[in-house]
């Protein structure tokens, strides 16, 4: 590692590695979070590169640009000169250019195409497709020019945790199929930077039952294939509520009244109902939050933003990223 | 709310109490409520429409799972004890898809014992059966056309797996059929079948070059695992297609109802609008829209910034701390509604004829029967 020679990590040490795996439950703002995290870890005049592997478009969505190409791109710039550059890795691109890479395929390659042979390859050995994904994010990762690192971190949007072990875990995958030859090398190797110190993967969640049931599955099982794990990242947070206990009705009348707002018993025992049930979901919140605390891992909290994930949005995020501890 | 109300509204309880529909598909991005919703439109079947509903889960929560008396993974349906049917006559079944043993049984059917034992050996199926990305897709739809085929239910409702997209639920099967029927598998084949020498000699050059390609890159004991597994499944050549095609014409027939569920979240919202153009394009019944966690204030005619602003008074005033807290707490809510409905109108906007309806969210997560009870009661309307 010659991290030493790169630009101070404006973001200290809450985000030591530079590879981010980010995860998470559908549903949960997974992409969200790995553009606001590739936005934070580009502050400073840093490079960083938002990987998606899904063939969603989810980046293009949320910055609401033309679909990205296979092919690394300026998304956005960060505070302070930085820049987030933008890539959609294809399986079947990411296996021409690797064939092209070792065997200079050239035309052959394109015929192969025409065949369905690259289709018929990614999906008879599922793992193979994995390890061209993953591979190309060790390749940015790790890729230098005249021995300066290209990207300061890279972040990659994976898949949800119900597949993330199975993504991940590309030489299991692979070694059943190819026993040698340079799939079975270049696994091995994808293998090894994941594993290491370089790169952490990072879990977002909600404070909703099924997402951190999900949480507590997935770190365990990156745990035992022995990732390392970063942060758990809390989606969607509320400020916690002032007081304890909810106003009693008549003292809600007497502020209502006060307010010069309509006080009738059906606004009353409405407004009352809604904060009612705004404490259940509190202590839900709560004992799920426990929950996480119990995992002993790093944790961030991020907040809801009330008006959806706008770029004013994101730069919320980041910051909020930026701060972590 | 206005964007639920411009649509037509969705009456759940016509659809389950409806003989003539045999089969509901919920479909939908993932985290939504999607399995939730499943077993709480079954449940309700069974209890208030006397239906002997079958539900197909596919990864239902640990808790849901073990309320519907699933707890282990066996592939058949289990009857659901402990329901309220003794009026109505229903009955209640769940169970949970095994994606790999749905895919054996597949070809169990297709080809004998001997075939069958080469094939599981095979790591090219092993690799296939359990981790091919649309393998689940493809064995849901297997499954629920054996459950159709059996005839032993009034109702089977469907659960789809938590895709990539909720479309790779109608285009897996397609694909994974398309592939283990196809071209490539043939022409891997083909050699084989002539002893050595394809009889299609354009065929052959493109092949040998990409065979070549194909050792060179993952070793010659991959091709030969390759080609056991392609003569090994020689036998079942047609089989796929042609069961993938039946459940696709199950799909589109009358007895088949598709229900959406999505949340008001844009991402949700848009995987709902492209399933729904989907379906049209397919010709496949779409019947509703179940929007899920809506949130929706018990007092609505008091507006967010009004709220809040008569919260920032009582803070001035002093003495009125609580009350200011429940108009802030109001004040969000109120916000969260307006929003939730202009992403949920992008929807109703594009298909202002599929019926829909809103289910307010819970204060609290859904892991029993009684909390499915209450859930299939807000569907419904009821």
């Amino acid at each position: 590692m010659r991290a030493a020679e790169q630009p101070a990590d404006p973001a200290g040490t809450a985000w030591p590695a530079r590879l981010h795996v980010v995860t998470g439950k559908g549903g949960t703002g997974k992409t969200s979070v790995a553009a606001a995290l590739a936005l934070a870890l580009a502050a400073g005049g840093r490079r960083t590169l938002l990987i998606e592997v899904e063939g969603r478009q989810g980046i293009a969505q949320l910055f609401g640009i033309d679909p990205l190409p296979y092919e690394e791109r300026h998304l956005t710039d960060a505070p302070d000169g930085g820049e987030v550059r933008a890539l959609a890795v294809d399986a079947e691109e990411a296996l021409l250019e690797y064939l092209d890479m070792f065997y200079r395929l050239g035309a052959a390659g394109r015929a192969l195409r025409k065949f369905g042979a690259i289709d018929f390859a990614t999906t008879i050995a599922p793992g193979l497709r994995d390890v061209l994904l993953t591979g190309k994010a060790k390749e940015a990762t790790t890729r230098t020019v005249d021995q300066r690192r290209v990207y300061d971190a890279v972040v990659l949007d994976a898949p949800p945790t119900g597949r993330i072990g199975r993504f991940l875990n590309v030489t299991a995958e692979t070694a059943r199929l190819a026993k040698v030859g340079p799939i079975k090398t270049q696994s091995e190797g994808v293998a090894a930077l994941l594993r290491s110190p370089i790169t952490a993967v990072h879990v977002v969640t909600l404070l909703e039952e099924m997402p951190v049931q999900e949480t507590v599955d997935a770190i365990a099982d990156l745990t035992s294939f022995g990732f390392p794990v970063g942060r758990i990242i809390v989606n969607g947070t509320r400020p916690p509520l002032p007081a304890g206990r909810v106003v009693s009705a008549a003292e809600l009348r007497r502020g209502l009244l006060a307010a010069g707002l309509p006080a009738d018993r059906e606004t009353v025992a409405g407004l009352h109902t809604e904060a009612h049930d705004q404490v259940i979901r509190r202590e839900l919140e709560d004992s799920l939050r426990a929950d996480l605390v119990e995992l002993g891992l790093p944790m961030t909290e991020l907040p809801l933003l009330p008006d959806g994930v706008d770029r004013a949005g994101l730069a919320t995020l980041a910051d909020a990223l930026r701060r972590a501890d | 709310m206005p964007s639920a109300d411009a649509a037509p509204q969705l009456d759940v309880d016509q659809i389950l109490a409806d003989p003539g529909v045999r089969i509901v598909v919920c479909c939908g991005a993932g985290g939504v409520g999607k399995t939730t919703t499943a077993a709480a439109l079954a449940l309700r079947a069974a209890e208030q429409h006397g239906r002997r509903t079958v539900v197909l889960t596919i990864d239902p929560a640990r808790r849901l799972a073990q309320s519907l008396g699933l707890t282990e993974l066996d592939n058949t349906p289990r009857q659901v004890k402990g329901i309220d049917v003794e009026t109505s006559g229903g009955e209640l079944h769940a169970m949970m898809l095994d994606m790999k043993r749905t895919f054996d049984d597949v070809v169990l059917q297709h080809t004998d014992p001997t075939k069958a034992a080469e094939i599981f050996a095979n790591p090219f199926y092993q690799a296939m059966s359990s981790t091919f990305a649309g393998t689940q897709e493809y064995m849901a739809m297997e499954k629920l056309g054996q459950l159709h085929a059996r005839g032993e239910w009034d109702l089977i409702v469907v659960d789809t797996p938590p895709s990539r997209s909720a479309l790779d639920f109608l285009d897996a099967p397609a694909r994974l059929s398309r592939f283990l029927d196809g071209r490539m598998l043939r022409m891997l084949l083909a050699p084989a079948r002539s002893g050595g020498r394809s009889v299609f000699s354009l065929v052959t050059a493109s092949f040998g070059m990409f065979s070549k390609v194909v050792q060179k890159v993952l070793g010659a004991q991959l091709l030969t695992d390759l080609s056991g597994f392609v003569a090994a499944l020689d036998s079942m050549f047609g089989g796929f297609r042609q069961r993938a095609e039946q459940t696709y014409r199950i799909l589109q027939a009358r007895e088949t109802a598709f229900l959406l569920v999505a949340a008001p979240e844009p991402d949700a919202v848009r995987e709902a609008a492209y399933f729904a153009s989907r379906l049209r394009e397919e010709r496949m019944p779409l019947t509703g829209l179940v929007l899920n966690r809506v949130h929706r204030p018990a007092v609505p005619t008091l507006d967010a910034a009004s709220s809040r602003a008569a919260a920032d008074r009582l803070t001035e005033l002093g003495g009125h701390e609580g009350a200011a807290d429940v108009l802030r707490a109001h004040a969000a809510l109120a916000r969260q509604a307006v929003r939730e409905q202009q992403v949920a109108a992008r929807f109703t906007e594009a298909f202002p004829l599929v019926p829909t309806v809103s289910v307010t969210a819970q204060p609290a997560d859904v892991h029993d029967v009684d909390g499915l009870r209450t859930i299939g009661a807000a569907i419904s309307r009821s």
